[in-house]
């Protein structure tokens, strides 16, 4: 096990006491060189590593009016110091995100501003050495992206695009890290993080339509590569083979099914992760994003949809449409994004999301529900960092909070909210998102869960609250990897579409199974 | 023509012309460098009005410090909103005749100065007092406050403690407007306000008060939060689909 303790879950969280270099040890493991290489960054670190590092930050700061803004406008009122989960569940200064921006601050100021040029010391601004490289790589892989500082920033200052810049600036001088550069890799080569081939991919979906028809007795498939269908769904890879997002995938399915909308999945973009995001990397990011417009293109669809993650509906809600068109509204001469965009419906947002659409059906009663299938529960729901706080769901600013309760009330009895503070715009990460998903950084995952985990606490107390439901793939995950370390049942955590799969009942559903069926009337915990 | 005069006479234009052309190079550069991506602090408005609406109550209201933390919004607020009414007061030294409404808010401007450095004070003692706001803070922070506070406190103490000659000092400021210098009153509060206000002006291009147009560029409160409606695209990102 490891030599470090999980917090203790305290009953009314404080800020906690500074604990200079809590977490200095922390480095994730450094990409190999074809990692590097296969994205386009040079193998390892490159000889004049310092001029090129500021000749990129120089060049980022000339394409990136968030970064340059940033840098200048920050006058330290730390409104964001006590606002980060990494720095909650540390104490280390360095978490907390102005201090983290000021790793990267101080270098900027000291070869890019009059003040930091002729009065480093007085401005805070510090040469780049090998220390301050090596401390970047180590904090700027303590930020999970999750944008909750910017909130509160009165600039809106977002560390995330700061981290992110820092990722990059060390990426183009050969510093990598591992688990972001090597998974890209295999979305680049192959088309999707876990680097899962078409064949082995099919035979799993037919496992799972097994899985359904084994369970509904009612014949659900789940399309792959069928042209000429409605809808494209593209989900993260997780949903093909992790617990429990793959109950969320069937979850999809039956919903399809009771639409009597046609749709498939694409072996060739069979992921809507693009971590390309953490990483800072436009170019990546565009690459990856085109396997799902050449997808889209090739099968001929009308709509592209998205299944449950975070970080992945950022990019495909925000990016999407100016990385590859999938969206609406180019411009009349733009021929690159009218090329797809034509060939979409216009009656439909591109992209749309998987809540959307569900949420959608319930409204117009296309969706027979039992609520009761799932009375044995009492459910809480965990706002995704990145849908929270970088998308939207439906037609109104904050639709990404009220469709997924909207649609787990519609399925579920009993539900309750955790902490306001710790909820939709102000939700914390899960702590393992932005590349820290990686059991080389376990120990900032259970530290940076802490909030959350506070949170959740606090509702299992007071309302007996049996499970946490989210719509993200690495909080998924992640809180199926630290709930144990809390004390929490790893299968605690649910994905949103397994509640609607298990209320769901479909056409013809029952009519052999009627004996058989299990009758759960465990008295739920009313609030 | 006193040699004093002429130094502060020299002082304003250099002060003036520093900070109007940094601020022009620095505003130049936030408009000039392209936002590639959207991103939007959300939720966030869908029309170009709502935006609008959202930068009036972050710029006046400060909603996101509100957010943050009570009693950073209260200092800081009071710090801002004090130094804007202390600013417009000061037009009066600047137009002749004094129009009607400034002549009636006087009175108000004076409470603002207290506000100001009350405000200030509080923001200072934070710094000093709360360890994570101690960690952040550069000498260049302790200096900033030093000098906002000694322009604060040297102002009052004209209004309260030893009047100058605000003929005189008006007549100084009406004169360098037109390039016709008047001689400047030379008691000390006043050559020390004069002074600090002339290195404020300097400071400003070059230092954190670019926070004041920064706001009004930053990507996560100005953008209008439609990217599934239209499409967004820099200039540099259009180039790689040629």
């Amino acid at each position: 096990m490891a030599d470090y303790e999980t917090p203790q879950l305290r009953p009314y969280p404080e800020i906690p006491a500074l604990q200079p270099d809590a977490t200095a040890h922390l480095k994730p493991y450094p990409a190999a060189p074809e990692h590097n290489e296969a994205l386009g960054f040079p193998g390892e670190l490159v000889d004049n590593w310092q001029e090129k590092a500021i000749d990129k930050m120089g060049e980022l700061l000339g394409k990136y009016r968030s970064l340059q803004v940033f840098l200048d406008a920050c006058v330290k009122c730390g409104s964001c110091t006590d606002k980060c989960h990494y720095y909650q569940g540390t104490g280390d200064p360095k978490n907390m995100p102005v201090a983290r921006q000021d790793l990267l601050r101080s270098v900027y100021r000291r070869y890019f501003t009059f003040g930091g040029k002729w009065f480093p010391s007085l401005v805070g601004a510090r040469d780049l050495t090998e220390e301050v490289m090596d401390e970047w790589y180590s904090y700027f892989h303590q930020c999970s992206q999750c944008r909750r500082c910017s909130v509160f920033c009165p600039y809106g200052i977002d560390t995330a695009e700061i981290s992110m810049a820092a990722r990059e600036i060390m990426d183009s001088v050969g510093k990598g890290q591992k688990y972001c550069n090597e998974i890209l890799g295999k979305v680049h080569k192959v088309g999707n993080n876990l680097g899962l081939p078409g064949p082995a991919l099919e035979s799993t979906l037919e496992e799972f339509e097994e899985e359904i028809e084994d369970d509904t007795g009612v014949k659900v498939r789940i399309p792959v590569d069928e042209e000429g269908v409605d809808v494209l769904l593209i989900t993260p890879s997780a949903d093909f083979f992790a617990e429990p997002h793959i109950d969320g995938l069937m979850g999809y399915a039956k919903v399809f099914h009771e639409a009597g909308v046609s749709w498939t999945v694409s072996t060739y973009a069979s992921e809507a992760a693009n971590f390309s995001m953490f990483i800072g990397s436009y170019e990546n990011m565009k690459k990856a994003a085109e396997r799902i417009r050449d997808a889209a293109l090739e099968l001929g669809v009308k709509r592209i949809m998205v299944g449950e993650c975070g970080h992945a509906w950022r990019v495909a809600y925000s990016f999407w449409n100016t990385l590859t068109g999938v969206g609406h509204g180019a411009a009349e001469d733009d021929e690159y994004a009218q090329k797809l965009q034509k060939q979409l419906d216009p009656n439909y947002p591109a992209p749309q999301h998987i809540c959307e659409f569900t949420w959608d059906l319930m409204q117009e009663g296309k969706l027979n529900i039992d609520k009761s299938e799932n009375d044995h529960r009492v459910v809480t729901f965990h706002d995704s960092c990145n849908v929270a706080r970088a998308s939207r769901m439906g037609n109104q600013p904050g639709g990404q909070f009220e469709i997924p309760r909207n649609i787990i009330k519609a399925v579920c009895n009993n539900y309750v909210d955790m902490d306001i503070d710790t909820i939709k715009e102000s939700t914390y990460c899960c702590g393992g998102g932005g590349g820290l998903l990686t059991d080389d950084l376990m120990e900032i995952r259970v530290k940076g869960a802490l909030p959350r985990m506070e949170a959740l606490q606090a509702v299992v107390d007071d309302y007996g609250v049996t499970n946490m439901a989210a719509i993200c793939a690495i909080c998924k995950s992640q809180f199926a990897k630290v709930f144990p370390y809390y004390n929490f049942e790893m299968d605690m955590i649910l994905s949103t579409h397994q509640l609607v799969s298990e209320a769901l009942i479909l056409t013809g559903q029952g009519e052999q199974q009627e004996e058989e069926a299990p009758q759960e009337e465990e008295a739920a915990t009313e609030d | 023509m006193s040699s004093l005069t002429v130094l502060y006479a020299l002082l304003f234009y250099a002060a003036g012309l520093i900070l109007l052309a940094g601020l022009i190079f620095k505003i130049r550069q936030y408009a000039k460098t392209p936002a590639p991506l959207k991103i939007p602090t959300t939720p966030a408005p869908v029309t170009r009005g709502g935006v609008v609406w959202r930068m009036i109550r972050e710029v006046v209201l400060f909603e996101s410090l509100f957010k943050g933390n009570k009693w950073l919004w209260i200092f800081g607020w009071a710090f801002h909103v004090g130094l804007a009414l202390v600013l417009v007061r000061h037009l009066r030294y600047f137009v002749e005749p004094v129009w009607t409404w400034l002549a009636l808010i006087q009175p108000i401007g004076v409470y603002a100065g207290f506000a100001m450095v009350g405000g200030l004070l509080g923001l200072w003692a934070r710094r000093i007092l709360v360890e994570r706001i101690r960690y952040i803070t550069a000498p260049s922070d302790h200096l900033m406050l030093a000098l906002l506070v000694l322009i604060g406190a040297s102002g009052l103490m004209m209004k309260f403690v030893s009047h100058t000659d605000i003929v005189g000092v008006k007549a100084f400021m009406l004169g360098l407007l037109v390039f016709d210098w008047q001689p400047l009153p030379s008691d000390a509060p006043l050559l020390i306000h004069l002074l600090l206000v002339a290195i404020l002006m300097i400071v400003f291009p070059f230092s954190k008060l670019l926070h004041v147009p920064g706001v009004f560029f930053s990507p996560t409160r100005n953008q209008v939060e439609n990217a599934r409606e239209k499409r967004h695209l820099a200039p540099w990102a259009a180039e790689l689909e040629r």
